[in-house]
């Protein structure tokens, strides 16, 4: 039903199939080899910032909600699963170790040796109450969504409530992730401060199996996950629900007037969004091998809208295109990769002027392309405005203008 | 006849300007009614009043049989009650497609857990295009409002307000803007709603107050100042005074 009413869902799905197989079939531990394993691992990664951008879209491009700080709740995912990452990680490397000893270490000694491990690092003795459940993957898979959907609601239904709009909205996101992102800089509250979690690609378990495959297994992973959310996505704003956000994009007060709880709406989109990227973040992390306070910091999620922006809001192809582009063109730049132009009196070094050709990138879309990235695709499907030379759209002359139209 | 809707006692200032000064008027279940007067004879206002757009500083609006106060109700939930407001510029969601604008405001549960749960169904199909017919764009059900002319969005309007079923219906200059054979169109329209509801139409149009031939409601510096048919109060010295006399 929503494939047929929707074939660019198919399509998606088909191309992101192939890719997966594609990189798969080029990868060191189950092809040829071409690619290698840090490659795939920003492939993987890349999946995940496109997931993330999928959810953005959806409070931004559809509910008309931009949150400058959607990057918090992506990086609460990836704390989340983290900490069990390095908990149960650092348990088998204590085990380990204390299991040479003449008498075997009690479950108490173990979890000092855990705690002084991860720890120490900050002056601490004791675990955090905040990491009780640290020895637990499916709690930590629960909080995953449960921490950032809680505080997304939590944040929404005080902002919402209040009838906080625009910029002044985007202006408080932003203040949430700077907030969270100093409170976590702090060493005492248990998340290891401006070390953030470490270690995070050894996973539990599969100490045994190489990088090359568990970087494989998490594109995996990570392609179902963004197929899962682009359904879900598709999904919300497929029928009447999706009408009625755009609704509220458009014109708040009147959707008001037809009866419908604006405020709820709203909240329930950003609460669904921020769970989105905090399952994205989950899956990110863990490929990253590192995650610290400086990933909340308000840039990154500045970056997550600007990636809609030049992908095409509104659509979320669109985002995923904006999310895979520009963040694989960043890490090609600054990789250092990218051949430095020589201009005779000056040597462009692409490691420093790539956030200069991003700007001129977002202006130029912005100006000539307001649908992004994405309106290529509608040319390629042939989806073009009729050309009426300027005749009216409409009957008389308070229809729409052709140039209105086109925007 | 009970009164649908009961404003007693209404004063709202905006920085010491009254707009509405201890405003009291009744309106029946199945009645229309004509509410007219100067600018800045608070009309707007008393509206923005009644749908919850705008807070009261003392007085009364109760609705229905259970004499319900709609001043704690949100915008939303009034509009649940059953009251619907048609806005002077027509307001419609002019992305999204007829037939989209028209489901959006068909009579069904309005929680966001709800609407997502809600699917299209045959009864509901029917529906949209029954309205459509009703308000002459059963051709353009998959255009979009935004390509609509203004006369035509106007319609849409109106459909969009059927399809909500309100027990009491507030309509804000629908003249405006509308050639004559519309607004004759829109006369028999408004004459037959009030048949199964009431109808309150705000229009300063002199002329098309005379068509819809019903009880007028003159406002005048926030308050009624005469009340009756059109003959009686436009002989009334006073409503002389407000249109003529300065």
């Amino acid at each position: 039903m929503l494939i047929r009413k929707h074939p660019s869902v198919m399509i998606f799905l088909a191309l992101l199939a192939v890719f997966t197989i594609a990189v798969t079939l080029m990868s060191e531990a189950y092809g040829s080899g071409v690619v290698p394993t840090s490659t795939v691992k920003t492939l993987g990664k890349t999946l995940c910032l496109a997931l993330a951008a999928v959810a953005m879209d959806l409070v931004w491009g559809y509910a008309g909600i931009l949150s400058l700080g959607h990057m918090a709740f992506f990086a609460l995912g990836g704390y989340m699963i983290g900490m069990w990452l390095m908990y149960a990680r650092t348990g088998e490397i204590v085990a380990a170790t204390l299991a040479n000893a003449p008498i075997p270490p009690t479950a108490e000694e173990l979890r000092q040796g855990i705690t002084s491990q991860i720890f120490g690092v900050v002056g601490s003795a004791d675990l955090p109450l905040t990491w009780s459940f640290a020895g637990s993957l499916p709690m930590q898979l629960l909080l995953v969504l449960a921490v950032p959907g809680l505080l997304a609601f939590l944040f929404g239904w005080l902002a919402f409530r209040s009838r906080v709009n625009g910029v002044y909205l985007s202006i408080l996101t932003q203040a949430m992730t700077l907030a969270l992102s100093l409170w976590l800089f702090q060493n005492d509250n248990g998340f290891r401060g401006n070390n953030g979690l470490s270690g995070l690609q050894n996973i539990p378990g599969l100490t045994e199996v190489p990088q090359s495959v568990i970087s494989i297994w998490f594109l995996w992973a990570s392609a179902l996950l963004l197929a899962g959310g682009y359904l879900l996505a598709t999904w919300l704003t497929a029928g009447k629900f999706g009408s009625v956000i755009r609704a509220i994009r458009d014109d708040e007060t009147r959707v008001r007037f037809l009866g419908y709880p604006v405020e709820g709406y709203k909240l329930t989109v950003f609460t669904i969004s921020a769970m989105i990227c905090a399952a994205a973040g989950a899956l990110y992390y863990p490929q990253a091998g590192i995650i610290n306070p400086a990933e909340l910091a308000p840039i990154a999620s500045v970056y997550l809208a600007v990636w809609v922006a030049i992908g095409g809001r509104g659509r979320l192809y669109g985002a995923v295109i904006g999310a895979m582009v520009v963040s694989l063109l960043s890490s090609w730049f600054t990789g250092g990769r990218a051949p430095a132009l020589d201009l005779g009196f000056y040597r462009v070094e692409w490691v420093n002027w790539w956030q200069v050709l991003l700007g001129l990138g977002f202006v130029a879309v912005t100006l000539f392309a307001p649908r992004g990235l994405s309106s290529l695709m509608d040319a390629l499907a042939g989806l073009r405005p009729p050309r009426r030379l300027g005749a009216d759209l409409g009957p008389d002359v308070s229809a729409l203008r052709e140039k209105e139209a086109e925007a | 006849m009970t009164a649908l809707l009961e404003v007693s006692g209404v004063t709202k200032s905006f920085d010491g300007f009254r707009a509405i000064n201890d405003l009291s008027f009744n309106i029946g279940t199945a009645e229309l009614r004509a509410v007219i007067g100067p600018n800045g004879a608070g009309k707007t206002t008393f509206m923005d009043i009644v749908t919850g757009k705008t807070r009261p500083d003392r007085g009364q609006v109760l609705w229905g049989e259970r004499s319900q106060s709609l001043l704690k109700l949100s915008e939303a939930q009034i509009a649940r009650a059953g009251i619907g407001r048609k806005f002077q510029r027509p307001t419609v969601f002019e992305d999204q497609s007829v037939a989209d604008n028209l489901t959006m405001a068909l009579k069904a549960p309005r929680g966001p857990f709800a609407v997502l749960r809600w699917k299209p169904s045959r009864a509901s199909v029917a529906r949209v295009a029954e309205l459509a017919g009703e308000v002459g764009l059963a051709d353009r059900l998959t255009r979009k409002a935004g390509e609509l002319s203004h006369g035509q969005k106007q319609w849409l309007e109106i459909g969009m307000l059927l399809a909500q079923e309100p027990r009491l219906l507030l309509v804000d200059e629908p003249a405006a803007g509308m050639t004559l054979a519309e607004r004759e169109q829109t006369t028999t329209l408004l004459r037959r709603l009030a048949e199964t509801r009431a109808v309150v139409v705000v229009e300063h149009d002199m002329d098309f107050v005379r068509r819809l031939n019903c009880k007028v409601t003159v406002l005048h510096q926030g308050s009624v100042l005469a009340e009756g048919s059109l003959d009686h109060v436009s002989a009334n010295p006073d409503v002389i005074d407000v249109y003529l006399g300065r």
